[in-house]
C-alpha cells in the first residue's frame, strides 16, 4: 500500500504571494461597491462610538437631583444654611437690612470682578440687585466653592470669620468675600456663582 | 517574524521617519498587507478576525462597565440594577458585554473545530496550538469570574459550587483542599471578599489573553496559515496577498456574525443567561437546579459523570488539558481530515458528543441523563487517546492535489505560473 | 454523487426540524417534577415589533398600587420613571401629588439632632415599599416573604421539559421569533391559577393551591378576585376583570424590570436593517474583489 507522505517543511513556505504590483494599480480597486461597503462600515463603526462617550455622562440618578426645593421658613434673618445641590454645597443667607445696604453702596470699580455670575442673568454688571432676585433681595443665594482652587469659604455661623467685608472668608489662601458674596480681597478671580433658581412661594425655592 | 523579504517600500518623509526608528507601518504591512495568505480558505478561517474583534469588543463594554460597576456584596447586584436603569445606554452596553462572552465562546468553539478537522495543530503549528489553549483557559477563567460579578443567585451559587470543587484534593492529602477553598474564598464561605477579588482577577485575566493573542498570532505568522487542503503553500500561485482578498471575506464574515450578536444584544438580551440570576445572591437559598452558562456544559456534563468528587474534578480539568497533546497523539501522514476518510466519520462523532454533553449538562445529573453523560464522556477522551493515534496511523489517505493551485484551479494547472494568480 | 447524498439528507434533516418546532410541544414545566402547561400569550411587547401599550401601564400601575403595594415593595422604581418616556409617562405633577401621598415614607437623616426621620417622597426616590426590611416582612407573613417586584418579570421563567430532539426546534423557534416573555407568561399564569385542590391532595396549613407555582402550594391569597378587583375609569381602555386586571399588572411588571425594552426593540430594527444592508454591500465588495483570482 503505497502511502504519500506530506511534506511538511517546505523551503521558504512564504515566498509566494507578493503583492502584484497590478492589484496596487488595479483601476478595480477604487470600484464603487468597495467603497460603498467601507463607507457603510465606517458609519456603523463610528456611530457605535456616541454610547460610549455617553455613558460617562452624568446618568438619570445624577440628572433627577439636578433640581433640588428647599425650604427657607425655619431661616431667620442674619442666618444663614448650607444645602447640598448636584454634590456641592449652596449658601442661602437671609440677609439684614444693613448688610444689603452695606452691599449697594459699593462702586463698581472697586470690585476685582465686575461681572455678577449669575445664572438667573448672564453678563450683567455685579451689583447687588443683579446677585439677586428682584423682590427676593434678602435672600442671597450663591455655590459655597471659593472661586480661587475650591475650598469652602468660612461665614455661615455666627462664630465664623467673615473676612474684612463682612461676607464670607475662605482661610486656604485668604480671598475676603463681601455681604454680596463678590470678591474683594485675596486671590480669588471670581465673585461666588449664583446658581439658576427660582422661587415657587416666599419661602420655597427651587435650585437648578 | 515569517522569512519571507519585506516588500514595504516608504513613500512620504514622515514614513521614512518612523521606518529608521520604530517600524510599526513595515510590519502592519509586512504581516497584515503583503502576507501571503493560502487563496483556498474558507470562511472557517474568517474566525480568527472574529474572535479579535470579540476580544476588543469584551474589553471596551467590560472597562466602561466597570465605570459604574461596584465590587461589594451589598452593591454589586445594585449597581448592575444603575446600570440598566440609570446609565445613559447602560442597558446596551451591559447587554453587549453579557452576550458579548457568549458570542465569543460560540466563535472559539468553531475555531478550535476548524483547527481539529484541517489539522491546523500539526508541526510546525504546536505552539501555536498549545498558546490556543493557553487562550481558551484564560477564556474560561474570565468567563467564570465575571458571571459572578452579578451577585444574583446563579453567580452565588455558582461560584460556591465550582470552588468548592477543589475541596476534592482533600482526598489526596487531607486539609489541603479545604485551604485551597478558603484561600480562594478569603473566609469560611463565598462573600463580599471572593466577590472583590475576582473582580480584580476578572479586570486582569483579558490582557492577559491580550498579550496570549499577541503570542498566538506571531506564531501564526511564522509558519503561515493552514488550508483547507492541509498543504503548504509552494509557489506563488498557492496565495494571495492577504488585503485586499482577505480582509474583504473577514469583513464579510464579521459582519455577518455581527447580525447574530446584535440579534440578541437587542432583540433577546436575556436569553442566554438564567432568570435566578435576577435574584440578589442568598447564601441560605439554594435555587433548584444550578447551571452554568451554556458554554460551560459540556464540561460541566463531564465533571458530573464521574461518580467520585475528585475523578469528576480530574476529568474536568483533563478534557481541556488533553487538547494541548493533539498535536503528538495524531499520527495521521496527512494533515486535513478532507483527505482522511475514515477519521472523518470520527470528527462529526466528536463534535456530536460535544453537543450531547452540553446538552446533558443542562439536564439533573440523575438516570438517563448520567448514563448518557458516560457515554459521550468515554467517547471524548477516547477520541484523543485511541482515535487519533490508531486511525491516523492506520488509514491510507485518499488521493491529495500536488498543490493547492491545483485544489483551486483543477489537474491541468499543476504547476502554477504566475499567470494563474489573476 | 456522495456530495448530493448529503445535500438530501441534510435538507430532510431541515424539514424535520422545522415540523418539530411549530408543532405543538408536549407540556412544559416550571421545574420540578412533572409539566405543566404555560400557554404563551400575545403581549404588545411581544416579538421585534413590541412595544408597551401606554395605557395598559397605566392600568397596570393602578393595579399594583390598589392590590399588590399593600404587600409587594418596588423599590428599584423611582416615581420619576412614571413619568419617563417608554413606560406608563404619567404626568409629573400628577405623580409628584401621588409620591407625596405614598403610604411608604423615605427614612431620611440623620438630621441635626442626629436622628433619622420619615419623610414624604420625592420624584426622585423610589416606590418604597410597607416593610423595613425582609425579616420584618417575614415576621408578618408566617415566615413567608412577599418580594420585591422590581425585576420579578425577568426572575421567572417558564422551563421546557420536552425531549431532546423537541427541545432544540423550539429553542431555534423562539430565537427566531424573538420570545422573551417567559416571565410575563408566568406571571400571568400564577395569577389567574388559583384553584380549588383537587381530590387527594394534601394541602398545608395556610397555604394556597395554584395550578402554576412550582409544588402548587403558595403562601399568597389570590390577590385579584374573580371579576377583577380593581375598576378602571372611563377612559383606561378595558373593562376590568380578573383576567384584565392580572393582564395589565402583569405589563405594568414587565416594564418595571425592563423599562428600556421600547428604545431597544425600536434600535433594533435601524440596527438589523444597516446590518443587513452593509453584510450585503461587503459580500458583492468580496465578490467583486476576488472575481480577478480563480477560487
Amino acid at each position: 500500500m503505497k502511502r504519500d507522505t506530506q511534506e511538511l517543511f517546505d523551503e521558504d513556505p512564504l515566498e509566494g504571494g507578493r503583492l502584484m504590483t497590478a492589484d496596487v494599480e488595479d483601476p478595480n480597486r477604487r470600484d464603487i461597491l468597495v467603497v460603498a461597503a467601507s463607507a457603510f462600515s465606517a458609519v456603523g463603526a463610528a456611530s457605535l462610538i456616541w454610547p460610549f462617550v455617553h455613558q460617562m455622562n452624568p446618568d438619570a440618578g445624577a440628572q433627577a437631583l439636578a433640581s433640588a426645593e428647599f425650604d427657607l421658613a425655619p431661616v431667620q434673618e442674619g442666618q444663614a444654611i448650607t444645602v447640598m445641590w448636584r454634590g456641592k454645597p449652596v449658601f442661602i443667607r437671609h440677609r439684614t437690612a444693613e448688610e444689603i445696604e452695606t452691599a449697594k453702596k459699593v462702586a463698581l470699580d472697586e470690585l476685582p470682578d465686575p461681572v455678577s455670575r449669575n445664572e438667573n442673568q448672564p453678563g450683567t454688571p455685579a451689583t447687588d440687585e443683579n446677585r439677586t432676585i428682584a423682590g427676593h433681595e434678602k435672600w442671597l443665594v450663591m455655590v459655597g466653592i471659593c472661586t480661587h482652587l475650591g475650598c469652602i469659604p468660612k461665614g455661615q455661623t455666627l462664630a465664623d470669620a467673615k473676612g474684612d467685608y463682612g461676607g464670607w472668608f475662605c482661610p486656604c489662601n485668604g480671598s475676603h468675600y463681601d455681604t454680596s458674596g463678590r470678591i474683594r480681597k485675596g486671590p480669588a478671580p471670581r465673585n461666588l456663582d449664583v446658581p439658576p433658581y427660582t422661587f415657587l412661594s416666599d419661602t420655597k425655592i427651587r435650585i437648578g | 517574524m515569517s522569512n519571507h523579504a519585506s516588500t514595504y517600500e516608504p513613500k512620504s518623509a514622515t514614513a521614512k521617519w518612523w521606518d529608521e526608528r520604530l517600524p510599526v507601518p513595515r510590519m502592519m504591512h509586512d504581516q497584515f498587507v503583503d502576507f501571503p495568505t493560502p487563496r483556498n480558505l474558507n470562511y472557517l478561517w474568517t474566525f480568527g478576525g472574529i474572535l479579535t474583534f470579540c476580544l476588543v469588543a469584551q474589553l471596551v463594554t467590560g472597562i466602561v462597565l466597570a465605570m459604574h460597576y461596584q465590587p461589594s456584596d451589598a452593591e454589586a447586584f445594585n449597581s448592575l440594577d444603575r446600570i440598566r436603569r440609570d446609565v445613559n445606554y447602560g442597558w446596551l452596553i451591559q447587554a453587549m458585554h453579557a452576550t458579548g462572552s457568549s458570542m465569543f465562546f460560540l466563535a472559539v468553539y468553531i475555531h478550535i473545530f476548524r483547527g481539529l478537522y484541517y489539522g491546523s495543530y500539526r508541526a510546525p503549528r504546536e505552539i501555536l496550538w498549545i498558546l490556543g489553549v493557553f487562550i481558551l483557559l484564560a477564556m474560561m477563567a474570565t468567563a467564570f469570574l465575571g458571571y459572578s460579578l452579578p451577585w444574583g443567585q446563579m453567580s452565588f451559587w455558582a461560584v460556591t459550587v465550582i470552588t468548592n470543587l477543589f475541596s476534592s484534593l482533600d482526598a489526596v492529602i487531607p486539609g489541603l483542599g479545604t485551604a485551597i477553598v478558603q484561600w480562594l474564598w478569603g473566609g469560611y464561605a463565598v462573600s463580599g471578599t471572593t466577590l472583590n477579588r475576582f473582580f480584580s482577577l476578572h479586570y486582569l485575566l483579558p490582557f492577559v489573553i491580550f498579550g496570549l493573542v499577541i503570542l498566538h498570532i506571531w506564531a501564526l505568522h511564522v509558519a503561515g496559515q493552514n488550508n483547507p487542503t492541509g498543504l503548504n503553500i509552494k509557489s506563488k500561485s498557492d496565495s494571495v496577498p492577504m488585503y485586499p482578498y482577505a480582509v474583504a471575506k473577514d469583513a464579510f464574515a464579521l459582519f455577518a456574525f455581527v447580525i447574530l450578536f446584535a440579534w440578541f444584544v437587542l432583540f433577546l438580551p436575556d436569553y442566554l443567561g438564567h432568570a435566578d440570576n435576577f435574584i440578589e445572591a442568598n447564601p441560605l437559598v439554594t435555587p433548584p437546579h444550578i447551571v452554568p452558562e451554556w458554554y460551560f456544559l459540556p464540561f460541566y456534563a463531564i465533571l458530573r459523570a464521574i461518580p467520585d468528587k475528585l475523578g469528576g474534578v480530574i476529568a474536568m480539568f483533563a478534557s481541556i488539558a488533553i487538547l494541548a497533546f493533539i498535536p503528538w497523539l495524531d499520527r495521521s501522514p496527512v494533515r486535513s481530515a478532507k483527505y482522511r476518510p475514515v477519521y472523518k466519520w470520527f470528527f462529526w462523532l466528536f463534535v456530536i458528543a460535544c453537543l450531547a454533553l452540553g446538552y446533558l449538562g443542562s439536564k439533573p445529573a440523575e438516570g438517563i441523563y448520567v448514563f448518557w453523560a458516560r457515554i459521550f464522556t468515554a467517547y471524548y477522551f477516547a477520541h484523543f487517546l485511541i482515535v487519533m493515534p490508531i486511525v491516523g496511523a492506520m488509514e491510507t489517505p485518499s488521493r491529495m492535489p500536488g498543490s493547492i493551485t491545483e485544489a483551486v484551479l483543477g489537474k491541468s494547472s499543476k504547476k502554477s505560473t504566475s499567470a494563474d494568480a489573476h | 454523487m456522495n456530495a448530493t447524498r448529503h445535500v438530501t439528507t441534510l435538507r430532510i434533516a431541515l424539514v424535520a426540524a422545522a415540523a418539530m418546532a411549530f408543532a405543538q410541544g408536549p407540556a412544559l414545566a416550571a421545574g420540578g417534577g412533572e409539566a405543566i402547561h404555560f400557554e404563551r400569550h400575545d403581549w404588545s411587547f411581544s416579538g421585534m415589533g413590541g412595544q408597551y401599550d401606554r395605557n395598559q401601564l397605566r392600568r397596570g400601575f393602578q393595579v399594583y398600587k390598589d392590590v399588590c403595594a399593600s404587600c409587594h415593595a418596588l423599590e428599584r422604581v423611582k416615581f420619576r420613571n412614571l413619568v419617563q418616556p417608554g413606560g406608563p409617562e404619567f404626568d409629573e405633577e400628577a405623580v409628584k401629588a401621588l409620591a407625596a401621598e405614598w403610604p411608604n415614607k423615605i427614612t431620611d437623616g440623620p438630621n441635626d439632632e442626629g436622628a433619622m426621620f420619615e419623610r414624604e417622597p420625592k420624584l426622585s426616590d423610589k416606590v418604597k415599599g410597607p416593610f423595613k426590611n425582609e425579616q420584618e416582612a417575614r415576621s408578618i407573613h408566617n415566615g413567608a416573604y412577599p418580594p420585591d417586584l422590581s425585576l420579578i418579570a425577568r426572575a421567572r421563567n417558564v422551563h421546557n421539559e420536552a425531549a431532546w430532539y423537541i427541545h432544540v426546534p423550539m429553542m431555534v423557534r423562539d430565537v427566531l421569533t424573538g420570545y422573551a416573555e417567559g416571565g410575563p407568561d408566568y406571571i400571568y399564569a400564577l395569577l389567574t391559577g388559583y384553584k380549588e385542590a383537587p381530590e387527594g391532595f394534601h394541602l398545608s396549613e395556610g397555604m394556597n393551591y395554584n395550578t402554576h407555582f412550582p409544588g402548587h402550594q403558595i403562601a399568597m391569597v389570590q390577590p385579584i378576585p374573580e371579576g377583577g378587583a380593581v375598576e378602571y375609569q372611563e377612559n383606561a381602555g378595558a373593562k376590568a376583570s380578573l383576567e384584565q386586571n392580572a393582564k395589565d399588572v402583569t405589563a405594568f411588571l414587565a416594564w418595571a424590570a425592563d423599562p428600556s425594552l421600547n428604545e431597544r426593540k425600536k434600535l433594533g430594527w435601524t440596527v438589523m436593517l444597516y446590518l443587513l444592508i452593509t453584510t450585503l454591500l461587503l459580500y458583492f465588495a468580496k465578490k467583486r474583489i476576488w472575481a480577478r483570482v480563480k477560487h
